[in-house]
């Protein structure tokens, strides 16, 4: 038990779900008033700001798909994300590891010589055992050469990126593109079907919010997802057990890095229709998604909810972008802003507060 | 108004505080008392560590703090030594009311403290580990500057160390003696020494206690925190016992015997009712031949050991830690490599096999670090009590965990156990030290295994629950395991052992039988001295 | 070309290449040596490069950019420190989240800055007497940027000051084994806190570098995550001040040695040489089994009272 002033408060060792939740909203709250200060520091009203926020994207049609767009690939990196952070893996490859989805599902589009409905299932498979490759690679070298997972999966983000524009210069630059470093439209069958006047692939969204509920049901009811969880939390425990780490590790990142493959999949089948610049495939999905799953604590299904709210962000970054002539990394400021004020609430969670009160001790306040 | 009330009482008691500060208590102003703690009260979240604890300590004595683990010994000890603040209470030194914050105020008021997890940088040398934080030392070339004063000291108090040494080399008595030249350096008066004896040979503790007869002619205060009933009437002037966070008596220890003080201990009579059947030696369980092994460290840890164990007995392997005994358990329960030498269970050969293959076979491992391997602590109660069955039925079938058996195991071990838990969904972190290790039981045991491997079963929990876990283990020895038990209490060896085998330094110094050898024998053989070799 | 020329000229490009690495992976060891991991390095290296291309620009003088960046990189460092330390959280996020916020925060006060091409950029200098060395001379000691020869007595300097001083053992200690330190009378806290901003005044300088003297101008993104390949260097380097001056050249030379097959690769290979290099590196250590080498509370946050 501590006393600051009239403030009291006192450890607990398990924090519950209304204070995970109430905790959460707290940190996006301080993170919308910090912001307001950039805003105005930038000289746009901040109250200006929110309001075109609101209204251009969860006040029309529009907005809302925009939002869903935006959430597609952050779903799926993000529930990836998700299993790996429970086996405490440091996946920071998820931005790679779409664009290896995105570069074997426009291999199948444009040069596998199959068409017609086998086609864009066969760009699912083949984008998410590229994703699952690119991720294996670093569960390989953590196991067997103890190479930092952070730096590994981090720097093959840089490699994916620059072997994507290595075949965009080079060999699978379209000849029909006039010298612009695309690759050729993919061909009709290789599109994904579209919500009615929007952007929205709705096939990869499915697919994402399957793929959030198999996890969860792997997480809680199987046996690999049992021995994740072993892994993560106690890796000397999983080693008592007898729990293979190479084993865990491959599975981890295989799914993964296959689910962020997917979301590569769905970004040129659904929305570009052909491999471009790496960072107009993605605009930093893979690296937000890893807010998205630290936001979501664990669960897949939370993920869902998390993935929405940071589809918003990317859509506010476009308003604000056009309306508010503000660049885009505005987006990376906030983000950056979620994560700190996150885990600084993260602390909270394992305090109760109350105030001193004559004779009694304390009592009890905010989600005790 | 109901605001501003606490902000009120608040500052009205950091009046009151200071009132007591200009008036200091009669009872501190006595002329040989060197220490005062009065009314000390300590809260952890669900537990009192301290109630209201009022400790006395006088210039030139050995005064024994004695109770039972988590009596709140240790952390009375650290509120003296600033590592932690009491909730209320007040300390005196020398008859002047003090406040201490941190170490470095116990320091400043020469107060030291060899702690009984020893605070040394292991891969630093004595001498860095001496000059860390000390006042005065040069900024150039510290290390160099305490060699000298070491080397004195030494010889002054009997305390052998080489400076140049690194921590990691030291034996563990080597490293106290560190720890109490850290303190003399620093100019302690009064010296707190937390279980000193637990990692000693019985030779090495003969050795501390002249050492601390040294300083109590040189003038120093010696507290010497213990749960052993020998050291006390060996060692002391006087005794507090503390039992539940409370004090119970401060005694001279000419003035009492031993079954009282257990008494006042504990709370209750003192009877170990451990009933050892004669059995029946079965067939061998495990046999370990010629058994090398590095330890983390890349030295040899193991070096050539042979043993066997059968069905029905329990073999007892004693030593002090960090000979091996560690290396040994890892090697044979899969979780090291064996560089050298066979490993047989039941007959079967499972030299370097995987953990999971091993444990498989029937073999059944009580871990030495608990919370660290024994338990996932973020993890149920439940999914705990399965770990290294999870792949089998009944709790899996194929690639699903069967969660309605997981529970039905969950409620039967808890209850057969007597875990004492809200529930099989609570996280295991929750639970207390005894009932964590209940659950580790309840776990390796109910698979009814050939052979288990406990190392240090009942090491840091409270009487009821070491009596409990002895029970347990006689009883599966009863039904027929082979049971491997690794122990620094010789007292528990004694009493459990069918053969005790001594460890030094990965190698067997001898075997001998509990009702013929003496303490001394034994603890000769645990500082080295080789013995009835058997074979 | 000589073999003479072609050394000199793989030794000069790796120590270029090589400066921002050097000062970031210093400032890193001490961090970690303390017992914490800063993964915002590359955070802090591009708000130090922007602040200082800024205030260079604006001031003319690019010494008091070097500052600018030095201030900047030690303030962001605070932040980490903060989180890190005094609210104990995990370590690796809150390192991720100061370099998502810095290349943020940084894009978005940098676009008035973009294209501009430094008036008045970093002097280079030589150093006399020294430089006539054959071939090590010319190689080492003429026509470097100031911050390579400051960055390389630096690293004596702190390999010194970590090894043999008073505060070399404190700095250890708390890495090794913050509790041990606590008893001592060590203000743990206090111990990290500096180190980590050192290590993020250092950062700072190395993006100042980029800006103001390697290329010198700001775009956007600009460190590249060199941030991420001293944070392997550190690894690589087993913590140690002199073995990073090693491991930054060699890092430096394999780079260079990259450029020279530009004739049959073409240039997005090369371009992902150093991150290649840097899983190599690492791949490489964990066969040395430097990671024995790692301070033992690495990650850890200290709590009193636990062991």
């Amino acid at each position: 038990m501590k006393r600051l002033g009239p403030f009291v408060f006192e450890r607990r060792l398990a924090p519950t779900r209304t204070a995970i939740l109430g905790y959460s909203l707290l940190a996006i709250l301080a993170a919308l008033v910090v912001m307001s200060f950039i805003f105005w520091a930038y000289g746009v009203s901040p109250i200006k700001a929110y309001t075109v926020i609101g209204r251009t994207t969860l006040g029309s049609r529009f907005g809302l798909m925009e939002i869903l767009r935006r959430t597609i690939p952050l779903l799926l990196c993000g529930v990836g994300l998700v299993i790996a952070f429970r086996a405490k893996f440091w996946n920071i490859g998820a931005e790679g590891q779409l664009l290896a989805g995105a570069v074997a599902a426009t291999w199948v589009a444009l040069f596998s010589g199959v068409s017609g409905p086998v086609k864009l299932p066969l760009m699912f498979v083949f984008g998410f055992a590229a994703g699952a490759l690119w991720g294996i690679i670093p569960a390989l070298l953590k196991v067997k050469l103890q190479v930092n997972d952070v730096i590994s999966t981090l720097m093959m983000n840089y490699i994916m990126a620059y072997f994507v524009k290595w075949l965009i210069y080079g060999p699978w630059r379209g000849p029909t593109m006039r010298g612009f470093a695309y690759t050729d439209l993919f061909p009709r069958d290789a599109w994904l079907p579209l919500i009615r006047y929007s952007k929205v692939h709705w096939p990869t969204l499915l697919v994402g919010l399957v793929a959030a509920m198999l996890v969860a049901l792997i997480l809680s009811r199987t046996r690999l997802g049992y021995e994740i969880r072993v892994v993560g939390d106690s890796p000397d425990a999983a080693h008592y057990a007898g729990i293979s780490f190479l084993g865990v590790s491959l599975w981890v990142m295989l799914l993964s890095g296959g689910l962020a493959g997917l979301a590569g999949v769905g970004e040129v089948a659904g929305i570009h229709h052909r491999l471009l610049e790496p960072d107009h495939v993605s605009l930093g999905y893979g690296y937000t998604a890893i807010i998205v799953a630290w936001l979501a604590r664990g669960s897949p299904l939370a993920a869902i909810i998390t993935s929405l709210l940071f589809g918003l962000i990317f859509a506010a970054g476009d308003e604000i972008k056009v309306t508010l002539q503000m660049p885009f990394q505005i987006t990376g400021v906030f983000n950056g802003l979620i994560l700190f004020f996150l885990i600084g609430v993260e602390v909270l969670l394992y305090w109760k507060v109350g105030l001193v009160r004559k004779g009694k001790g304390w009592v009890g306040k905010a989600g005790s | 108004m109901t605001v501003y009330l606490p902000v009120l009482l608040y500052y009205a008691n950091i009046m009151a505080e200071k009132r007591t500060d200009a008036h200091p208590d009669s009872l501190a102003s006595h002329q040989n008392v060197a220490l005062l703690m009065r009314d000390i009260t300590k809260v952890f979240p669900g537990v009192v560590a301290n109630d209201k604890v009022t400790f006395e300590l006088k210039v030139g004595e050995v005064h024994a703090l004695l109770g039972e683990n988590g009596a709140g010994k240790t952390t009375l000890m650290n509120i003296l030594y600033g590592l932690y603040q009491a909730d209320s209470g007040e300390i005196y030194l020398y008859g002047k009311r003090v406040r201490i914050r941190s170490p470095r105020d116990a320091i400043r008021h020469r107060i030291g403290m060899v702690h009984q997890h020893f605070k040394l940088v292991p891969r630093h040398t004595v001498a860095e580990n001496v000059v860390l934080g000390l006042d005065g030392a040069p900024f150039l070339a510290p290390a160099r500057a305490v060699e000298d004063e070491i080397l004195q000291l030494g010889e002054r108090y009997g305390l052998k160390v080489d400076p140049k040494a690194y921590i990691w080399q030291l034996s563990a008595g080597e490293q106290q003696r560190v720890e109490i030249i850290k303190a003399l350096v620093r100019g302690a008066d009064i010296l707190i020494l937390d279980e000193p004896t637990s990692v000693l040979t019985p030779q090495e503790v003969e050795e501390l206690f002249k050492i601390l007869a040294r300083m109590r002619e040189e003038g120093h205060s010696v507290i010497f925190i213990t749960h052993k009933l020998d050291e006390v009437m060996e060692v002391s002037d006087r005794v507090t016992v503390m039992r539940r966070g409370k004090v119970v008596a401060t005694l001279s220890t000419a003035d009492v015997n031993k079954p009282t003080l257990a008494k006042m201990m504990v709370g209750r009579e003192v009877v170990f009712r451990l009933k050892k059947v004669a059995c029946e030696r079965g067939q061998e369980a495990l046999v370990v031949e010629d058994l090398w092994a590095l330890s983390d460290r890349g030295l040899p840890a193991l070096k050539g050991i042979s043993f066997s164990v059968c069905r029905g007995e329990i073999l007892g392997i004693a030593g002090v830690a960090g000979n091996g005994q560690k290396e040994l358990v890892e090697v044979i329960t899969g979780l090291r490599r064996a560089t050298r030498g066979k490993v047989f269970v039941l007959g079967d050969e499972v030299t370097n096999e995987n953990p999971r293959r091993i444990a498989d076979k029937g073999v059944a491992h009580i871990p030495e670090e608990r919370l660290k391997r024994g338990i996932v602590p973020e993890m149920s109660v439940a999914e705990n009590l399965i770990l290294k069955r999870h792949h089998r039925s009944p709790f899996c079938h194929g690639f699903f965990l069967n969660l309605r058996a997981v529970k039905r195991f969950a409620h039967h071990a808890i209850e057969e156990y007597a875990i004492m838990t809200p529930g099989p969904d609570t996280p295991a972190k929750l639970l207390s030290g005894g009932n964590i290790q209940r659950l580790i039981l309840a776990r390796e045991l109910s698979g009814e295994p050939a052979l288990v491997i406990a190392a240090h079963p009942t090491y840091g929990l409270d009487v009821g629950a070491t009596e409990q876990i002895r029970q347990i283990l006689l009883e599966q020895r009863r039904r027929g395991a082979a049971i491997l038990l690794i122990s620094e209490d010789l007292e528990e060896l004694m009493s459990l052992a069918d053969r005790i085998a001594v460890i030094f330094e990965g190698e067997i110094m001898g075997e001998v039988s509990p009702e013929a050898a003496t303490l001394e024998e034994i603890g000769l053989m645990m500082a080295g001295e080789k013995r009835r070799v058997r074979r | 070309m000589g073999w003479e020329s072609w050394i000199i000229d793989t030794l000069k490009r790796a120590l270029a290449y090589g400066t921002p690495l050097l000062w970031g992976t210093l400032g890193e060891i001490y961090a970690e040596r303390a017992g914490v991991v800063n993964l915002g390095v590359e955070g802090m290296m591009i708000l130090g490069a922007l602040s200082a291309f800024a205030v260079a620009q604006s001031t003319g003088n690019p010494w008091l950019g070097i500052l600018a960046a030095s201030v900047v990189g030690g303030f962001a460092a605070l932040i980490h420190a903060f989180f890190s330390v005094t609210l104990r959280a995990n370590q690796y996020v809150s390192g991720l989240a100061l370099t998502i916020f810095g290349l943020g925060l940084s894009g978005l006060l940098g676009t008035s800055w973009v294209g501009i091409s430094l008036k008045n950029p970093l002097p280079k200098a030589t150093i006399p007497g020294l430089e006539r060395i054959p071939i090590l001379g010319e190689a080492l000691f003429r026509d470097h940027s100031y911050l390579t020869y400051i960055g390389i007595v630096l690293a004596v300097v702190l390999w010194f000051v970590l090894y043999k001083t008073r505060w070399g053992i404190a700095i250890r200690s708390v890495g090794e084994s913050p509790s041990t330190a606590d008893a001592m009378g060590i203000d743990v806290f206090a111990v990290q806190y500096l180190c980590v901003i050192f290590g993020g005044i250092l950062a700072g300088v190395a993006g100042g570098f980029l800006s103001v003297e390697y290329r010198p101008a700001w775009t956007e993104g600009m460190t590249a995550g060199m941030g991420w390949i001293v944070i392997a260097l550190t690894i690589f380097a087993a913590w140690d001040p002199l073995q990073a001056v090693g491991g930054v050249v060699l890092f430096g030379a394999l780079y260079h040695l990259a450029y020279r097959l530009q004739a049959w690769f073409p240039p997005e290979f090369l371009k992902l040489m150093p991150y290649a290099f840097a899983i190599l590196v690492l791949a490489v250590a964990g066969l040395r089994k430097v990671k024995r080498g790692a301070p033992a509370s690495l990650g850890v946050p200290y709590v009193r009272g636990q062991r």
